[in-house]
């Protein structure tokens, strides 16, 4: 019996695990599909993943803690990732980044107290061309202002 | 300005295949099945002269030909669109601005190679790139053009796309191929894991970048002389300090001064040219003399440096060195996958020494240790990622030695010079 993956959830994954020769190379499309349906990877979720694949949950542990995108500890609800590499960094990017601590009351790596945002430091997003950038759940944002910022955070803490 | 072959349609309506179809989308990829036998595809691919457009440029149809074509032995086709080398989105701009021309480019090459599965490793972080080349491929697939029988040709290619997670590590080939298998990213040795040779679930693997997939369709299309005489094309990055910054498509070879003064609209205004990445965060960065060396591999190499993923990252007089080799190296330590020594812990001293410095605190004999530590790790990393970290801040200690004296005899007072520059805010 499933822990905590839906019957949709299970469904995904082994759909994803139709497309590959070995069922251990589905574990990363099965890792997204969990934490999208849970919010992050608990150990029952790893659990479920381990199941479906036939894979050892240590294995699957070890594969979630590896890839930043993966969390295996409750997330804000919505995670904004900061770029700060080098385009983004001569762009204002670190003004950027004080701006969003200094208005979610946090530091990069935490979330805000009332569980609604997580802030991170982003890897280069690649899109140097509308630096400073950062990504908003699955949005990019281009060209970020201090001004920028602030509709942002005024954006995500009003969302229901 | 030369006529754009590769990003001639890029657009937000490109996934649509009506619209790719409406510019003669899958045309070349329905004159290779019919007309084409797969060594005359390898063939015209080896004499257009493509280079792979991942990094380290490694002709593609020499690359194709190296991959034994065993009877009865299943190969696969693996595209990298991992990109994440700081300073570089063509990829990107192509996946989310041109879907279809990397599927229809992995067609020809799975066609060529006798492929029948591939996969593209695309960027967990590539939302919007993921949904444009999702569908794209849906829609690709409900008009035949992958699956079974396809066009009624009796070639079958099965594609996937494959999401990563989150590590810079996998643009690394056979960390890649570790990914893709579903472990931790962790570089394989080579020899005996050449991906051409021993890839994907051990197999002969065809691995090439997204760009390459996309440049393809028009070396059938055009021809190889005529693809070869229109550069060929490459797609530069160029990013930074620049008015006009984006995805530049040239012929390869093009001066850095034109690229940057010509194509990018130069400096902002009153400010002057300090120092150029010309391939990335792992090239070894660029004077203002170096600027009217031509834009590729060998000229590059000769003095240096490299073309790798032709990412142009320009530096006015606002920038910091040390702020910026400090980020460069920040990054590197950040995505180490700590299997290697002098990778994981050459990383962090530098770091180290580089906080000491920006902090305030540095000391003289802290310029030696940051030339000793990157001497150390030259050639002793197990893959390229360690191997990034030294010739940019080799060539700053070189090049912008005063800077760093200054700001470690400066104390306090260079940090807080250095936190503001570094935020490109001019003086």
């Amino acid at each position: 019996m499933p822990r905590v993956l839906t019957a949709d959830t299970l469904e995904a994954i082994a759909r994803a695990r139709a497309r590959y020769p070995r069922a251990q190379s589905a574990l990363l499309p099965a890792l997204h599909a969990a934490q999208a349906q849970v919010g992050y990877l608990p150990e029952p979720a790893m659990a479920d993943v381990a199941d479906a694949l036939g894979v050892p949950v240590t294995e699957v542990a070890a594969v979630a803690t590896f890839y930043s995108m993966f969390h295996t500890e409750p997330v804000g609800r919505h995670v904004v990732r900061v770029c700060t590499n080098l385009a983004c960094h001569l762009n204002g990017a670190d003004q950027v980044m004080d701006r969003l601590c200094d208005r979610l009351g946090i530091r990069p790596g935490q979330t805000t107290a009332d569980g609604r945002v997580s802030l991170e430091v982003a890897e280069c997003l690649a899109a140097c061309e509308e630096a400073p950038v950062l990504l908003a759940d699955a949005d990019r944002v281009a060209r970020v202002t201090p001004e920028g910022v602030d509709d942002l955070v005024r954006r995500l803490r009003a969302d229901a | 300005m030369p006529e754009l072959i590769v990003t001639r349609h890029l657009g937000p309506e490109r996934a649509s295949i009506e619209a790719y179809l409406a510019s003669g989308g899958y045309q070349a990829a329905a004159r290779a099945f019919k007309e084409l036998t797969p060594d005359q595809v390898t063939e015209m691919v080896e004499q257009s002269g493509l280079r792979g457009r991942g990094g380290a440029g490694f002709p593609t149809g020499r690359k194709w030909k190296l991959t034994p074509k065993r009877e009865g032995e299943t190969r696969y086709l693996v595209v990298n669109a991992d990109e994440g080398e700081p300073g570089t989105f063509k990829d990107r701009t192509l996946i989310e601005g041109d879907p279809h021309a990397i599927l229809e480019g992995s067609l020809i090459a799975a066609y060529a190679n006798g492929v029948h599965h591939a996969y593209i490793y695309l960027r967990g972080e590539f939302f919007l790139g993921y949904e444009r080349l999702g569908r794209a491929l849906a829609e690709a697939y409900a008009r035949g053009y992958f699956g079974t029988n396809i066009l009624g040709t009796g070639f079958d290619l099965e594609l996937t796309i494959h999401r990563g997670a989150g590590a810079y590590i996998c643009g690394e080939e056979t960390a890649l191929l570790e990914s893709l298998e579903g472990r931790r990213a962790f570089p394989r040795q080579k020899p005996p894991y050449y991906p051409a040779v021993r890839g994907l679930y051990d197999r002969p693997t065809v691995l090439n970048n997204a760009e390459t997939m996309a440049h393809l369709p028009h070396v059938v299309t055009m021809g190889p002389e005529a693809y070869k005489a229109a550069g060929p094309p490459i797609l530069y990055s160029v990013s930074g300090h620049v008015v006009r910054p984006g995805v530049k498509e040239l012929p390869i070879g093009t001066s850095l001064r034109e690229i940057i003064f010509e194509h990018a609209g130069g400096l902002r205004p009153g400010r002057t040219l300090k120092a150029v990445y010309p391939g990335g965060s792992s090239s070894a960065i660029l004077l203002p003399e170096h600027l009217d060396v031509p834009a590729d591999f060998d000229s590059l190499a000769k003095i240096g440096t490299m073309l790798g993923s032709s990412a142009i990252i320009v530096m006015d007089d606002t920038a910091s060195i040390p702020a910026v080799i400090a980020r460069a190296v920040e990054f590197y330590r950040d995505e180490s996958c700590g299997k290697c020594t002098p990778c994981r812990e050459g990383t962090v001293w530098l770091s180290q020494i580089f906080e000491r410095i920006l902090g305030g605190h540095g000391r003289m004999e802290d310029l030696d240790l940051l030339d000793g530590i990157s001497r150390n790790m030259t050639g002793t990393c197990f893959c390229l990622l360690g191997e990034s970290v030294p010739p940019s801040l080799r060539a700053s200690l070189k090049y912008f030695r005063d800077e760093y004296v200054r700001l470690i005899e400066s104390g306090g007072r260079g940090a807080a010079a250095a936190a503001t520059h570094a935020g490109g805010v001019p003086a």
